[in-house]
This record gives structure tokens, C-alpha cells and sequence, in this order.
């Protein structure tokens, strides 16, 4: 409606056209431009809708601080949500469209939240919806669906995003002047040096001024620097990259993005078929020394109807007009509280349009409003813009003068235009900063929150700083990055001094209506806070910073609030009647801007999130077609259907081969830990409840493993293999935790024992060997191991050779049958397992996995921990009281007399037994402290089922519980509560339902 | 991300460790002595001070050892970080870097 391209000037290849596509509609423009410039250059200027009141919106800045330009870049997959127009790279095929504007921006039926915004003002919710909560559950769906911006993709993301980790000697953050001449001064001396610019151009403000660096225009100094950069071997450029969170200890996060073509979903699609570039990389940078140029983002002036299109910061206007060659507008005011703004009345009246100043400032001082006055641009000095008029776009301006004290004198007057340009001071971006741990420091001069004193010796250069010119930035920006690599000299960029002249604070424009009742006087674009918002959470009584933020929503959005937080601040301590200083800021908290989850996830999504494990004989496993369980990393083989089996008939298979014939298990995840030295045997005195001074070398004994709270948390057998050697296993998933576990103690409780511990869980695979006809199997194989009972009793271990290779045998049984497990090295598993299978042929020999390993040791009540026991499981709970050591001190063994640990109601390990034999009790069946009855919740339990399954020994149903003072209770019949509401009864027995003596494993 | 001296291997990422609360606990020698309330206090109490705590750490992803630390947990810097057996350095660095 008022912008168009100009015909010369700008950093925009007008020999080439790009198409794209904005709520549907075609447009063009060039290489150079943004979304944001070329829909301005083609006349647009209601982009959006705002997010609470649905106003009509327009673009207000030229960078990453856009509250309002916000857009559902691209389809599909790869679809961005709220990415900022004026951060978009125009490309050709891009597809945007507004969010949140229903049907579209040019009506949007929600605009009539604008008829009653009097009864929805911030905070509203709070206050709403007490008496009914049927009322809320009415209105919220649509309360939801008013609210939010854009959509996220809905299907998986097809792009790949990598990290990278660097070190360097200076990051500095921002390719501004300051950054630049940092980035130049650090890495004249060879230092390794990281420098980020978060546009795809470096530059910043060099590519829209019309100032002169070392005698050249900006704009070619920017690219003589960047040349020099690119020569230095140490130096590395990241363009399109935002540093977004200052960790601990200069750890820097940055976002890097790689690709150009957002918004096509063509190129898109090609791209990735073609593989190769990651979208985005993560860099995670840790800095000896980081130079912080951010630069510093332009405030808008808040006064009544401050938030039609065609009203822009003034910056901004200086930068479509310079760097994109746009003009916004052909008759412009431009209302400014300081110098700064008339370098946009300069640029306009030199692109040929007409302006008229409004400065706030009782007298104009600086030496950009002296140029305007120079040419003939004419100046309502002391006179303030307080109403915005227009419905769609801006029209034109009511102006009043303003009195030393901030009082409206005077007549209105209005002024007519199609765009209004606003300066109301520079906010220094400190983000990083404060999230360095640094306090930041109201500076009352320049009306700006600088940073203060350094919480891990970052350095700030230029416009962050204050710095109010190139000049100044020039300078500090040198002289940081030669502080940061410790090198000698060299000179600072060269600019000519100017005078910035000084500022009017001027937070809150006076209207005669007073700020309830006057037109609202936008502070936050984004989530539509207002000033007579923050005047209310004053009034509520909500004093500080925090609240105020809160209560309002203001800085809340994905803008956070960078351009309406200070300027909140400033009126929320005008309604407090404190100094700024005193109100100071809300914490800054990463990251800077938004940040893909994509990013974040990296290449460590599917199969590469977390480590598969396997045993040397998983190809064996995936080609009998077994199915898997995970076992912590590991996949174990669960059952091994036949045709035509499901898992019933295979678990009843293979535990009727352990049982009656012979079976084979791959145990080789258990973890195994080699212990060494003379005292060994103390620390397996320390670390198990029973005693272990007295085991014969080639003997095995069950060890349970207390934490120092007496509770159960590993279990496994050790066996002695020599005079200073042990073997310890530990359950599966527990390996780790054990070994992290015995070396915490020995290293920091006993460091003067002399014991090594080493994992070798990998070095070995195990073949358990299960069953009447195992012995007969293993002596087919060859060996030079006498098997028989006097050489080899149960509970023992053996060295020496298994069918060609150097073997470790455990007679140990978890089935409670005859069994040998047979450790091999690993190289040699499958092998071995292929070994022991076809010389099992002539007896069936039969895989079994862990459902039937399971079902075996629960037919002999045997526990697993961390199954059968949840960490609040004691050995006495177990019914294993006879194994706790009397004499000895061990860990966790003050515990177990604890009053409350050796109370005889605690929840004690037994078995059930249905009354309905066929009915297998759910895991995690509640056991009823009664019998079921009428009386309402809660209703009391005495226990939960831990373990059940169908036993084909037994031809029934069996199960494990913890039930409250059980191992008191043999033979009382209780009631288990199923999920639909009923119950059925079991009694209590003992959980060594099959072969109670052990008879079949000690033969 | 801290990055945290191991004594042993120099500085590293917080990554390669894992915390293990506070430092210098020494078992109870004679534990059948103590009351239950004494004996809750060793498994249970620990100090979580706003300021200077003393840690210890274990370099799981490295060396695998154990260290102590003297860290500030509101700035988290690291004052000291010194081995298992030796004794806290007397004058913990109040200069240098965070």
C-alpha cells in the first residue's frame, strides 16, 4: 500500500528474479532481500495478526528482534513455525504464510476480541472461571485454539542436524564493527579464533550506514575484513550462526544454519535426496577468552494506536532503505527521542520522500539532527506523537508539544503520512551476558541496561557496551579482541567522530485520556501487553520486575521481549516510583532465540540414540528367528517360536526341555568382574551380607549386595578362581552399577586395600548348559575336565579345555536343574554355542530364552532383583535371614537394625497360589489387606504380585508377592484386586512351589 | 557444561563425570554404637550448602578415578580439586579464571 523498490542502491541482484508465494498470493523479488523487504517493496504492508486481539500487524524491524512479522515458513515436513520474516533469506519457490489469522490477515474473524479487550485484559485468567469449572471446560478448547502462533510440522522431520565441538582461544560473538575489529585484532596474532554473525551477511549495521571505515565505504570494508579474515589459516567465519546460550566456564552454544533454501520445499526435497549438507549444526564451543559484540536493538516509542502497519523503527527504515533498496513510504514522520532517529529522516529524504521530524528532546543536539536541519528537513522540536491513526496502515499522526515535566501543552495537530518511523533509544543486547552470570548496570546517560561487571571475564565491545557510534565501537571492538589473544598493537578501524548528541527517556507518552482509557499503548507487540497492563500489575499489587512480567505475559513470546521489555520496565518503576535501577531486569535465560529441537537431537535419533549390545552369538539368535527383550542395553532372546507356536507353547517347550532333557541359554550379558589381590576376599566381606573368608579356591557362593540403607540392589554368584583371584557376577542391567558401585569404596573409604578390579563382562560368552542329560552333552563334546559329581560338585568352578577351547565352567544352577555355564572367550561363543547344539541333537538340546528362564527360577522361588525387589527389600524380607552375616561388619548391615527394618509386618517375599489354577495374576496385581467390600477408597493393601507366571512343571498357574508379614502368613487365603474391579483369591505359600530341597540340582 | 580439572587427566567436559555429593564422609568405625538417628544421619544427611562444598567426583568417563573438589555452587567455580589421600590445598585459589 505505500513501499516500492528504489530503482538504484541496495545489496540486492536485481538481475535475477525469485518467485515466492506469501497467504497464497505470488510476488517477486531479488538475491539480497528478505521476506520481510520484498513484500515490502511490493506494497505489503499487513503481514500479520497479533496474538491476543488479532490486530491488524505490520513488519516494525529488520532483524532478529521482529515481534509481529511472523510466518509458517514452508510446507510439510519441513514447515518452520514463527520463523521472523525479516530474518528469512529470500529464495525462489519460498511459501510463507501468516500464522494465527483466521480466515487470513485481511479478516480475521478473532479481530473481535477486540470488542470486549476491556474485560480481557493481562491477566484476566486469573480472575475468571472460579465459580464453575464446567464453564472453563466450555471455554477452554477455544480459549487454547484463540491463542498460540504457528503449527508444528507433523511429520517426522527428514533433515539431518549435526554438532560439533570446538576449542579456541577468542569467540567472539557478533561480525559487527566491534566483532569485526576484535575478529581482525585476535587473529593478526595467530590465535585460534571462532567469530559468529548471526545474518547470512556479517557486517550489521557497516551494510546500511552510510559512514566511512579506514577511507572506504562500510559496506566495502566489510568485505575487505572479511577477506583478511578468510587468510587467516586460525580464523574460522561462521555466518547465519547465533550464539544463543553463555554456559558455564565460556561454554558457548551456537546455531548454525547451513542450508539456504528455507521455505522451498522443492529444493528441499532435492536436498535431501541428495544427502550431504546437515540443515543445521550445533556448535558447542568452549573459549579461553569471548569477546561479546551483539550490538544493540532500537526501542519503539509507546504511545496510543503505536501498533498499526507502517509504523517501523526508525533503524529499520535506514536498512531497507540502504541495504534492500525499499522505500516504506513515500511521506514519512519520524518521531525520535534522541539523535539517532534522524539518520532515518536523512536516508528518506535522500530516497526522495518527504519528512517531517518529531523530537521529543526540548533542543536538538547531535550531529545527525544537525544534518537534517542542514537539509532542510523540517523539525516539530519538543513535540511528542501521542495517537496513531489509521485502521489497516498508518494515515497519519496527532502531535502535541511536551513540557520539561513530560506534560502535554498545547493544541493537537495532525500530521498526515503513510509511514512512521520510531526511535526511542537503543536496548544494548546483554543476553549473553547476564547468562554468564554478569549483573547488568542501569545507565542513566544513555537511558540503556550496560553490562556489568564480568562473570567470567567476557569482554563487551560497542553498541552492547553503549557505544552510540562506530567510532566508539571501532575502538572497543580492537581493543577487546587484543585483550582476548594477549597480542601486541595494531590499529583500530578508522572512523570519523560524531557527535550521538543525548536522549529524552521518554517511556510512556502521555495521552489526555489517561493510559485506561486512551487507545492501547502497546508495550509488547507479540503478546499484546499494554502500558495501562503493566500500570494494573502495579496497581495489584505486583512490585517486582518478575511479577510484572509474569502477570502481564510482557516478554513472554518468542521474541522474549526485545523491544518491549525495557521499555516495560521503564513504566512499570514510573508506576512504582522507583529509580530503573532499582527495578532492574528479568533474568535472561537461554537461549537467545529459538532453537530447532532437531539441533538439540543431533544425529543420535533411531537406532543411533543409545547402543544396541549383543553376544557373539546373536546371528545364531536373529537366524532361528527368535523374538528379543531389552535388557537394560542388551537384546536377549526372549522365546524361540516353532511354526505355528505362540509364546505360551514355545515357553512351555523350552522349559520342559530344561526340565526333562537338556536346554541351552545364552547368559552372556551377566556382568562379570575379575577381581584380584590379597584382599579380595575383604572386600567381598564389605560388599555381600554373608560371609566370604572361608570359600575353598574352585568354589562358588551366592552373594546378596546391600546398599547402606540394607537394601537389596545386586545379587550373583562369585566363585573363587585362585588364592588372590575372584570372578563376580552381577545381574544384566546391574554390571555397570556394581563395578561404579566397589570402586567407589575402595577408592575413596579403603584406598589401602590392595585389589584390582577389572570388567569382563565382554571378554566372555556364556552357554548355560540346563538340565538332566547337560552332563552327558558336555562330555560329548571333549574335555579334559572331570565331570563327575566328586570332581565336580554343584557350586564349583573349573578350568581347562570345552570342545577344542580354553573354557571356564560354573556349576550354577538359576533353573534348579542339573547346569553348567560355560564361559569361553568371546571370539569363540558362537562356536562353541554352535559346538554344544549339534552334539545336543541326539537329546533335543532346545534354546531357551528369558521368558523360560524366568518361569524356571520362579517355579524355585528363586528372586530377581529389581523384579523381585524394588530397593525397599531387605534380605530378611527375602527369607533370607539365615544368609546375613552375624559377626562381621558389612555394608548396609546397620541398617537391617533399624526399628523400622526389622519390623515383622514389613512386605515380606512369598508365593500364591490361584484357587483358579488356569488364571495367571497380573504383575503389579494390588494384594487386598481384606476382602473386598463396600466401603469407599481408599482401600487398604497388604502387597503387590512381583512375578507370575503358567507353570508347565507344576500345570498351573504360579506367582511371587511381597505381601505385609508374609513369611508369617503360609497358608492364608487372600484377595488380589484386577484392573476392571474385581478380585480373585490365592493363597499364600511358600515360592518354592517345584523341588523345594533342591534334590534336581544337587545330583 | 562445567568443565572441571581431573587431577589426574587435566581439564575435561562435565560430561566425562559423574558427581558423587560430598566429600571426606568417612564410613563410621564402630556403627554397632550408634543410635539409629546417628546411624540415619551417615546414610542420609549430607550438607547442601549455598557456597563453597566440598565434593567429590569420579572421572567416569576417563580415567575412572576418584577426585575431591572444593566448589562454589552458586558461581560453580571450582577453588581446588585434589586427590583421594591428600588433604585439601591450605589456600584455595581465589585467583584465576571461573
Amino acid at each position: 500500500m505505500s513501499g516500492l523498490r528504489l530503482g538504484i542502491g541496495g545489496r540486492i541482484d536485481r538481475s535475477r528474479t525469485l518467485r515466492f508465494r506469501f497467504n497464497g498470493r505470488p510476488y517477486s523479488g531479488h538475491p539480497g532481500d528478505t521476506l520481510a523487504s520484498a513484500l515490502l517493496a511490493a506494497g505489503v504492508s499487513l503481514v500479520a495478526r497479533s496474538w491476543k486481539y488479532h490486530r491488524p500487524r505490520g513488519i516494525l524491524s529488520a532483524g532478529v528482534e521482529e515481534p509481529n512479522a511472523l510466518v509458517q515458513l514452508g510446507e510439510g515436513a519441513r514447515t518452520v513455525p514463527n520463523a521472523r520474516m525479516t530474518e528469512v533469506a529470500l529464495v525462489d519457490g519460498l511459501v510463507a504464510r501468516s500464522v494465527h489469522a483466521s480466515p487470513g490477515v485481511g479478516f480475521d474473524l478473532r479481530a473481535a476480541v477486540g470488542w470486549f479487550a476491556r474485560l480481557v485484559p493481562a491477566g484476566f485468567y486469573y480472575k475468571t472461571f472460579m465459580a464453575s469449572q464446567r464453564a472453563w471446560r466450555f471455554f477452554e478448547p477455544h480459549i487454547r485454539d484463540a491463542s498460540g502462533l504457528g503449527e508444528a510440522p507433523r511429520e517426522r522431520d527428514p533433515d539431518v542436524y549435526d554438532k560439533r565441538y570446538a576449542h579456541a582461544d577468542v569467540l567472539v560473538v557478533g561480525g559487527g564493527i566491534a566483532g569485526l575489529a576484535a575478529a581482525l585484532a585476535a587473529g593478526a596474532s595467530g590465535a585460534r579464533v571462532i567469530v559468529c554473525d548471526e545474518q547470512s551477511e556479517p557486517g550489521g549495521w557497516l551494510l546500511a550506514s552510510d559512514e566511512q571505515v579506514d577511507g572506504l565505504p562500510a559496506p566495502q570494508w566489510v568485505a575487505a575484513a572479511l577477506a583478511r579474515l578468510a587468510a587467516m589459516p586460525e580464523v574460522t567465519l561462521l555466518a547465519r550462526t547465533t550464539a544463543f546460550g553463555f554456559h558455564d566456564h565460556r561454554f558457548v552454544t551456537l546455531l548454525e544454519r547451513r542450508r539456504d533454501d528455507e521455505g522451498d520445499a522443492d529444493a528441499a526435497a532435492a536436498a535431501v535426496a541428495a544427502g550431504g549438507i546437515s540443515r543445521e549444526r550445533l556448535w558447542k564451543v568452549r573459549a579461553r577468552e569471548v569477546v561479546l559484540a551483539t550490538g544493540a536493538h532500537e526501542r519503539p516509542l509507546v504511545f496510543a494506536r503505536n501498533d498499526l502497519p507502517g509504523i517501523l523503527l526508525a533503524s529499520a527504515v535506514s536498512i531497507y532503505i540502504r541495504r534492500y533498496a525499499v522505500l516504506p513510504g513515500r511521506r514519512a514522520v519520524v518521531f525520535t527521542n534522541g539523535d539517532a532517529g534522524y539518520d532515518a529522516a536523512l536516508a528518506l529524504h535522500g530516497a526522495g520522500a518527504a519528512v517531517q521530524v518529531v523530537d521529543a528532546r526540548a533542543q536538538a543536539d547531535g550531529a545527525r539532527s544537525a544534518a537534517a536541519r542542514a537539509a532542510g528537513i523540517e523539525v516539530l522540536q519538543g513535540h511528542v506523537v501521542t495517537e496513531a491513526l489509521g485502521g489497516r496502515h498508518v494515515r497519519g499522526v496527532l502531535v502535541q508539544a511536551i513540557d520539561a515535566a513530560g506534560a502535554l501543552a498545547g493544541a493537537a495537530r495532525r500530521l498526515h503520512c503513510d509511514l512512521l518511523a520510531v526511535s526511542g533509544g537503543f536496548s544494548p543486547v546483554i543476553h549473553l551476558q547476564a547468562q554468564a552470570g554478569s549483573k547488568a548496570r542501569w545507565d542513566d546517560e544513555i537511558a540503556a541496561f550496560v553490562p556489568g561487571a564480568p562473570a567470567q571475564g567476557e569482554r563487551s565491545a560497542g553498541a552492547c557496551r553503549g557505544a552510540a557510534t562506530l567510532c566508539e565501537a571501532a575502538q572497543q571492538g580492537h581493543a577487546a579482541g587484543i585483550a582476548a589473544a594477549g597480542s601486541a598493537g595494531g590499529a583500530a578501524p578508522a572512523v570519523a567522530t560524531r557527535d550521538a548528541g543525548t536522549l529524552r527517556a521518554l517511556w510512556l507518552v502521555p495521552h489526555a485520556r489517561g493510559p485506561s482509557r486512551a487507545p492501547k499503548q502497546f508495550v509488547d507487540l507479540q503478546n499484546d501487553v499494554a502500558a495501562s497492563d503493566i500500570l494494573l500489575a502495579v496497581r495489584e499489587g505486583f512490585e517486582s520486575i518478575e511479577h510484572v512480567k509474569r502477570y502481564t505475559a510482557l516478554g513472554f513470546g518468542t521474541d522474549q521481549g526485545k523491544t518491549g521489555n525495557i521499555n516495560g520496565v521503564g513504566i512499570a518503576a514510573l508506576a512504582l516510583g522507583k529509580p530503573i535501577a532499582q527495578v532492574g531486569t528479568t533474568t535472561f535465560r537461554p537461549n537467545y532465540t529459538p532453537v530447532t529441537f532437531g539441533a538439540v537431537a543431533g544425529l543420535e535419533l533411531g537406532e543411533a540414540f543409545e547402543p544396541v549390545r549383543t553376544t557373539a552369538m546373536h546371528a545364531w539368535h536373529l537366524q532361528q528367528g527368535a523374538a528379543f527383550e531389552d535388557v537394560g542395553q542388551w537384546k536377549r532372546p526372549w522365546y524361540y517360536p516353532r511354526p505355528g507356536e505362540d509364546v505360551h507353547a514355545a515357553v512351555a517347550r523350552e522349559v520342559r526341555a530344561a526340565r526333562n532333557g537338556v536346554a541351552m541359554l545364552d547368559a552372556s550379558t551377566l556382568g562379570k568382574i575379575d577381581i584380584q589381590g590379597p584382599d579380595a576376599a575383604t572386600l567381598l566381606n564389605w560388599v555381600y551380607c554373608n560371609a566370604w573368608s572361608k570359600l575353598d579356591v574352585g568354589k562358588c557362593r551366592y552373594g546378596l549386595m546391600l546398599d547402606e540403607n540394607g537394601m537389596v540392589f545386586d545379587d550373583g554368584v562369585t566363585a573363587r578362581l585362585g588364592e588372590r583371584h575372584y570372578l563376580m557376577h552381577t545381574t544384566t542391567g546391574g554390571a555397570a552399577r556394581v563395578l561404579a558401585w566397589l570402586e567407589r569404596w575402595l577408592q575413596t573409604e579403603w584406598p589401602q586395600l590392595k585389589v584390582y578390579l577389572t570388567t569382563v563382562t565382554d571378554h566372555w560368552a556364556t552357554t548355560a548348559v540346563v538340565g538332566p542329560k547337560s552332563r552327558e552333552l558336555l562330555r560329548k563334546l571333549g574335555s579334559d575336565i572331570d565331570f563327575s559329581d566328586e570332581a565336580f560338585p554343584f557350586m564349583a568352578v573349573r578350568e581347562g579345555t570345552l570342545a577344542g577351547v580354553p573354557a571356564r565352567l560354573f556349576r550354577i544352577s538359576f533353573s534348579g536343574e542339573r547346569s553348567y555355564e560355560v564361559n569361553v572367550p568371546a571370539e569363540q561363543g558362537l562356536q562353541v554355542w554352535q559346538a554344544i547344539h549339534a552334539a545336543g541333537a541326539e537329546w533335543g538340546v532346545t534354546p531357551y530364552g528369558t521368558e523360560a528362564m524366568h518361569v524356571l527360577r520362579a517355579e524355585k522361588g528363586f528372586v530377581i532383583v529389581g523384579q523381585d525387589t524394588d530397593g525397599s527389600v531387605t534380605p530378611l524380607d527375602l527369607g533370607m535371614g539365615a544368609m546375613v552375616a552375624r559377626t562381621k561388619d558389612f555394608l548396609g548391615k546397620r541398617s537391617l537394625a533399624r526399628s523400622d527394618t526389622s519390623r515383622s509386618d514389613r512386605r515380606q517375599l512369598v508365593g500364591l497360589l490361584t484357587d483358579d489354577p488356569a488364571f495367571v495374576l497380573p504383575e503389579g496385581a494390588q494384594v487386598l489387606a481384606g476382602a473386598p467390600g463396600p466401603a469407599p477408597p481408599p482401600t487398604p493393601m497388604a502387597g503387590h504380585v512381583t512375578s507370575s507366571y503358567a507353570s508347565p512343571t507344576l500345570g498351573r498357574s504360579i506367582a511371587m508377592a511381597l505381601v505385609r508379614g508374609g513369611l508369617s502368613r503360609h497358608g492364608e487365603r487372600v484377595h488380589v484386586a484386577l484392573r476392571d474391579g474385581r478380585s480373585v483369591t490365592a493363597v499364600i505359600a511358600s515360592p518354592m512351589f517345584f523341588d523345594p530341597k533342591g534334590e534336581r540340582q544337587h545330583v | 557444561m562445567l568443565q572441571i580439572e581431573c587431577p589426574y587427566c587435566g581439564a575435561r567436559a562435565e560430561s566425562e563425570f559423574a558427581y558423587g555429593g560430598e566429600g571426606g564422609v568417612a564410613r563410621p568405625a564402630d556403627t554397632e554404637a550408634m543410635s539409629d538417628d546417628e546411624w540415619g544421619d551417615y546414610v542420609f544427611m549430607r550438607r547442601n550448602p549455598k557456597g563453597l562444598h566440598h565434593e567429590q567426583w569420579r572421572h567416569a568417563s576417563g580415567c575412572g578415578r576418584w577426585f575431591q573438589a572444593l566448589r562454589d555452587t552458586v558461581s560453580c567455580r571450582f577453588y581446588a580439586v585434589w586427590k583421594i589421600g591428600e588433604p585439601m590445598p591450605a589456600s584455595p585459589s581465589d585467583e584465576g579464571r571461573p
